[in-house]
């Protein structure tokens, strides 16, 4: 392999990373407050690629009003999520809540099948994200770097609420002690909300970068980044945010250049991303990032 | 004979009641509403099996769905006619020693349930280490991993063609023939000492293993009998629909049965069996909102996919608003039935005897 073709798939493993990296941290923040696989998170990725969709193609904005506006309601809709499935459902064993989100997760990609119809639309670019961009011998298209960029943007802001303002703190102390942070003062139905706030925007972001790359968009779109993104989450240490990060952007350049490099074992890219897992729970079931908890009798 | 209780001679006396009504409805029902019946059978034994490991034993696995295609797999393949098999596999042609083997239908079923129970155990054994949330993810991933396989194993499976013309050798005595064993052993199971075991696996591991409870030994236990059984429905189901390829088996399937048990209710094997069947019926029962109707003057256009967002909500609102499940944990049993029309009659002569002066 030419260093050149490396170069080209390790930006393309990134910017995919990058993108498996915002979808996690959703899934990652939402376990480590409620301990709840969020599955219905995925189809929030597909909610955000269509609202921006149907913002550019019907309501013809600019995709500078369309995209914030699209993350915006994608959001929205997670908080109706959480108000409205998860919170009746707190106190409760939690393969109910699990059985919820799955539930969600149904019911969302249902009604985008009606709503939004079946067959898979093209999602046009920006242009200024359309161009060929060529440093040295590496070609890429100029997506690529702003992907890149705007995962680094994102993660940043998301790294600095949760540690420098109050309701990241206490966003993070309700993840060790639900209960304890309650009796601190903190309204607990508040900052859980303003998690999923956080994760489904994230989720929205990362779904319009999706359909940016990949620009063909369809009601079941969402649940392939959604478990990959999850698989992304666990490999860093589920509940835990900087581990989201590292998870999501190995598992991205890993099965970028597992196909490189192994062209024949094309095929079994998805069966990969499940074996690395299972192999990390193994040896190291709190994943790479995670803390090891012990257990109380 | 004497500790046989009214409800153990009720269910005698019913069971050849039932399977004399299987065979009526065998011979006369038509072949659409047989198909029905079928699938309720095999969802409840899907949903029987998930409720061992998950609401007895406590060990919360997702791997049904790969369990299921392997049953589904190997019965197809030891079903199928070679002349079919020679029209399935035109890409790539099939291995050698599967071209001409074709086996009657119940040994392939008990096949299909011991290679489902081996490859539960090969997955078992490492991932029943892990625990709760984790476990979920592990056998997630070996059932993806799975169809991951099956679609790229040409040679044996066909890839992502799947097969088709599978022998339709399930009907109604199969299916609930196999429903009633199952029901059968894991009730024998759950109630025996093993059952108590895995009971207290279920509330608390600590506690257990420090009562000398063998973990791995119990876990292990209810996975093969799921998973032996999960095969079995698999090897149904494909008799049954006639054509499988892998996506028939995503991950859907494993949240499909997660949602049917726990509308049921957790720890209750009646409850499972129920709430399979509602969910089928209820699915098909559906099915008419998709096609164009009238209302007076006012014709709604079908709206496909429409069933799906009927079920999904109707799920929701199980889940949030009747939480412990149709059953709760409690089985459904004679006694229980005759004490509700016993309690009403009690209740309608107090209401008439009030009412006269």
């Amino acid at each position: 392999m030419t260093i050149e073709s490396f170069l080209q798939n390790l930006t393309n493993g990134i910017s995919l990373g990058a993108l498996y990296a915002l979808i996690s941290i959703g899934y990652t923040m939402v376990y480590g407050i409620l301990r709840l696989i969020n599955f219905a998170h995925g189809d929030l990725v597909m909610l955000g690629a269509y609202f921006a969709f149907y913002g550019v193609a019907l309501f013809l904005l600019p995709w500078w009003l369309a995209f914030p506006l699209a993350i915006l309601l994608t959001t929205l809709i997670g908080i109706i999520i959480e108000k409205a499935a998860y919170k009746p459902l707190r106190e409760f064993p939690r393969i109910n809540l699990f059985a919820a989100a799955v539930a969600v997760a149904f019911l969302l990609e249902n009604l985008a099948i009606v709503i939004f119809g079946g067959r898979p639309k093209a999602f046009a670019r920006p242009a200024f994200l359309d161009q060929l961009l060529n440093i040295g011998k590496v070609s890429f298209v100029s997506y690529t770097p702003v992907i890149i960029l705007t995962a680094i943007v994102l993660c940043t802001i998301l790294i600095l609420i949760i540690n420098r303002t109050k309701a990241g703190i206490a966003m993070r102390a309700l993840s060790k002690d639900i209960e304890t942070t309650a009796l601190m003062g903190v309204n607990t139905n508040r900052i859980i909300m303003f998690a999923f706030m956080l994760g489904s925007s994230l989720a929205a972001a990362g779904g319009i970068l999706w359909a940016i790359k990949f620009p063909q968009i369809n009601p079941l779109m969402g649940v392939m980044p959604g478990l990959k993104a999850f698989i992304a989450a666990v490999l860093g240490g589920i509940g835990n945010v900087w581990g989201a990060m590292i998870g999501g952007l190995l598992l991205g350049v890993v099965e970028i250049m597992l196909v490189a490099f192994f062209p024949q074992l094309a095929g079994y890219r998805d069966a990969f991303a499940y074996a690395i897992l299972i192999l990390l729970l193994l040896f190291r079931p709190t994943g790479i990032m995670g803390e090891v908890q012990a257990e109380k009798v | 004979m004497k500790n046989i209780s009214r409800n153990q001679i009720l269910t005698l006396v019913f069971l050849p009641v039932f399977i004399g009504l299987l065979i009526l409805a065998q011979a006369f029902l038509n072949p659409y509403y047989q198909r029905i019946l079928n699938l309720c059978a095999i969802y409840s034994i899907f949903a029987v099996t998930f409720n061992l490991v998950f609401g007895y034993t406590g060990q919360f696995s997702l791997g049904h769905a790969g369990f299921a295609a392997i049953g589904a797999y190997i019965s197809a393949l030891l079903t199928l006619s070679p002349e079919q098999k020679a029209m399935n596999f035109f890409l790539k042609p099939i291995l050698p020693v599967l071209e001409n083997l074709q086996l009657p239908f119940f040994p392939t079923l008990i096949i299909s349930g011991l290679g489902a129970a081996l490859v539960g155990a090969l997955i078992a054994w490492p991932a029943l280490r892990l625990r709760g949330d984790y476990l979920a993810i592990a056998t997630l991933g070996f059932s993806e991993i799975i169809r991951v396989l099956l679609v790229n194993m040409q040679s044996v499976t066909n890839g992502a063609l799947g097969l088709k013309g599978i022998p339709g050798h399930t009907n109604l005595l199969w299916s609930w023939g196999w429903l009633i064993v199952c029901l059968f052993v894991v009730k024998r199971l759950v109630d025996s000492s093993y059952g108590r075991a895995m009971k207290a696996v279920r509330d608390d591991e600590v506690a257990a293993e420090a009562l000398g409870v063998g973990l791995f030994k119990h876990k292990m236990m209810a996975f093969l009998v799921s998973s032996f059984f999960v095969g079995v429905a698999g090897g149904l189901l494909a008799n049954l629909i006639s054509t499988i390829d892998p996506k028939v088996f995503q991950f859907f399937l494993a949240y499909q049965i997660v949602g049917i048990t726990v509308m049921g209710g957790m720890g209750s094997l009646t409850g499972s069996v129920i709430a399979a069947c509602l969910y089928t019926i209820f699915l098909e029962a559906l099915r008419p909102i998709e096609s164009q109707f009238t209302i007076g003057s006012l014709t709604i256009p079908g709206i496909p996919g429409m069933r799906m967002v009927l079920f999904s909500i109707i799920l929701l609102l199980v889940i949030l608003f009747y939480r412990k499940g149709l059953m709760g944990n409690k089985e459904f049993s004679w006694d229980g039935l005759i004490k509700i029309f016993t309690k009403r009659k009690k209740k309608q002569v107090g209401s008439t005897g009030g009412t006269q002066p």
